[in-house]
């Protein structure tokens, strides 16, 4: 897998630009990983997002569904894309350092 | 700007341009080309080392080396020659072939492709061919003049392209005279790779996480409570009805168990807030599990080692809650495996005892061996009874088709009861033509392991047939939703039906028979589990119902 400069650290990223571990993930790597998603800069709507992500996943090991990332953060679905044209699971999820999801999804 | 694993890069007057002239050298001279959105990516090492897989390392399919371990020959040849003695079938399988054609026009890939080696008769081939070479006195004597040929790397790199171009559906095997099962071809193919380390990481990252946390998406005990409860709130808000949720209750009378992307992938997770719906209704005495929190079966990609090995966690569940017996909720290969693998990988169930309604009485002595059966007979039993309090208008504003799902279907025979369940909950049901359904029905494109983006091209490729019916029955008889009783299919047809049939949403049963369900003590109903406000339903002001709340989060 291919080796990349994220936040000033090196790190491992897979095919689709996931990071490998996400004890490497800090604001710094998520700023970077925003600019792979074609956003350059990040306001307080998409930390409020990828904060809620990254909270869920340390808690939880798992992306929270989508209708309840919608219902907790009050973004509808098409605002979530606003912010992260790739959407909810390829956008936010990447830059909250979170790994793609696998299995009958 | 869209990229190779998103629908819109591809454009459908071009994809729909199927060049089906063979190529001018022969198929055994022409190397595979690993074009972007026609291949998955490797099994990560980590997931390997984590069930014991051959040879884990890091590689990429573009790679000219796929470091192969030293004696890979040996290994695929002695691999070869075990499951020849070990599974009859296979042995058959690679002697009887006459090429009559007959599979090459019904596979879905061959025909969104027209790619010759997506023909069920030369996808066999491509195996049969080292067999011939290595097995047979014929092969060993005349070689190519006789179909044979030697096992090269490119052989290796053509069989990992192929073998992951089958979803294992099966569809040809219903058309093949001497019965030849194709996918089982494809299952051996895969365990050959597989010895060398060879597996995609879409198969081989939920086998992972099924083995260590009991479901493909490694959700763990409290995130299967959380996610739960979450949708009992959403299903508070529809209905007005608080729903139980007993999880890994000791002494229940029922084990539940049902695809993990119901816990997570929309519209999958309406289905699941309709059993719970269903189940509080009938007051049943059922239970979740957490360890046998998937009711899917990665491991009939892999091998049938692995199938067994995930396989038993269900039953292991089962015994250490003191179960009766296991209902399954709408899954596709899991019926597939329970079906035709259970009763030899870890049967008899002896423990259990063979289902029966607490409802209706009803004694399911099919599932004699399994102890297990599908939602939809024990629904299809209830209805029948007259059991359930349905108000069809309540889907009046949705026209239903439905998909059989390739396993439940070719697997199971499973045809009458969704009909007879959807035809009882909902006014507006049309069937899709008698060629693409039931025995004869046409895959998702994305089952066996091959529903991920980056194999988006052939996906939609692979989808053509069965959304072309879609299409069909939406032009003829304004269809504008598909119930599937299979995640595969609730993840994967959205996508096919966005793209060559827009318009048509996707849908389990069983959220149908919960939006049509009367329940005891409900509040007015004006808006459905998705929260959606229902056609014809008059809303009032103090429903407590929101506008906000009640938006749809589908696009």
């Amino acid at each position: 897998m291919e080796m990349v400069e994220l936040g000033g650290k090196q790190m491992e990223i897979d095919e689709d630009g996931f990071i490998q571990d996400p004890d490497q993930w800090d604001e710094a790597v998520a700023a970077d990983l925003a600019k792979t998603e074609g956003v350059d800069d990040l306001t307080d709507n998409h930390w409020k997002l990828v904060h809620y992500l990254r909270d869920y996943y340390l808690e939880y090991n798992m992306a929270p569904m989508i209708r309840k990332l919608c219902k907790q953060t009050g973004f509808s679905l098409k605002e979530v894309y606003d912010l992260f044209p790739s959407g909810p699971a390829k956008g936010a999820c990447k830059v909250a350092g979170l790994p793609k999801p696998t299995g009958c999804v | 700007m869209s990229k190779f694993d998103e629908p819109d890069y591809y454009k459908q007057d071009e994809l729909l341009q199927i060049d089906t002239k063979p190529p001018k050298t022969s198929w055994m001279d022409t190397p595979v080309d690993f074009r972007k959105g026609t291949y998955i990516y490797p099994g990560k090492a980590k997931n390997l080392k984590v069930v014991d897989l051959p040879n884990p390392r890091e590689w990429a399919v573009e790679d000219i080396d796929w470091s192969l371990p030293e004696d890979w020959q040996r290994i695929v040849l002695e691999g070869m020659a075990d499951r020849l003695v070990k599974y009859r079938s296979f042995k058959v399988f690679m002697d009887t072939c006459v090429r009559c054609g007959a599979c090459a026009d019904k596979c879905h890939f061959f025909l969104g492709s027209g790619d010759p080696k997506n023909m069920p008769v030369l996808r066999a081939e491509l195996l049969r061919s080292i067999y011939r070479k290595d097995f047979t006195a014929m092969g060993k004597i005349f070689g190519t003049m006789a179909g044979a040929r030697p096992l090269t790397e490119d052989v290796i790199k053509e069989w990992f392209y192929y073998f992951f171009q089958c979803t294992e559906c099966r569809r040809c095997s219903v058309f093949c005279p001497y019965g030849i099962d194709t996918a089982e071809i494809t299952m051996i193919g895969r365990e050959l790779i597989g010895l060398l380390g060879l597996y995609v990481n879409w198969v081989i990252e939920p086998v992972a996480n099924c083995f260590r946390f009991g479901n493909h998406l490694a959700i763990q005990p409290h995130g299967l409570v959380d996610t739960l409860e979450f949708m009992a709130d959403d299903i508070e808000d529809a209905t007005g009805i608080k729903v139980d949720i007993p999880i890994n209750k000791k002494g229940a009378e029922i084990l539940f168990v049902t695809p993990s992307g119901d816990f997570v992938a929309d519209p999958g997770i309406y289905t699941c807030m309709g059993y719970m719906l269903l189940f509080q209704e009938l007051g049943i005495d059922y239970t979740w599990s957490t360890y046998a929190s998937d009711g899917g079966n990665f491991g009939l990609f892999t091998s049938h080692e692995m199938m067994k090995r995930l396989n038993a966690k269900i039953y292991a569940d089962a015994e250490r809650l003191g179960v009766k017996w296991v209902l399954g909720g709408e899954c596709g290969h899991m019926w597939r495996v329970i079906h035709q693998y259970m009763d030899t990988l870890n049967g008899p169930a002896d423990f259990l005892e063979i289902p029966k309604s607490p409802i209706t009485g009803t004694e399911f002595k099919h599932a004699r061996s399994t102890k297990m059966i599908h939602l939809m007979e024990f629904v299809a039993d209830l209805i029948r009874h007259d059991k359930l309090n349905l108000d069809k208008s309540r889907n009046d504003h949705i026209n239903v088709t439905f998909h059989d799902s390739c396993n439940p279907a070719r697997a199971m025979g499973i045809f009458e009861e969704p009909r007879y369940v959807i035809r009882n909950v909902c006014n507006n049901f049309h069937d899709m033509p008698e060629n693409t359904i039931r025995e004869q029905t046409f895959c998702c494109g994305g089952g066996a392991g091959l529903g991920t983006d980056e194999n988006m091209e052939m996906r939609l490729r692979g989808g053509l047939p069965r959304g072309s019916a879609v299409r069909h029955v939406q032009d003829k008889y304004g269809v504008n939703q598909l119930a599937a009783m299979c995640a595969i299919d609730r993840a994967t047809l959205v996508t096919v039906c966005d793209y060559w049939a827009p318009g048509v949403q996707v849908t389990g049963i069983t959220e149908l028979v919960a939006n049509a369900m009367v329940f005891t003590g409900e509040k007015k109903r004006t808006h459905n589990l998705r929260l959606e406000p229902i056609p014809g339903m008059d809303i009032d002001d103090d429903d407590g119902m929101g506008a906000e709340e009640g938006a749809s989060l589908d696009e």
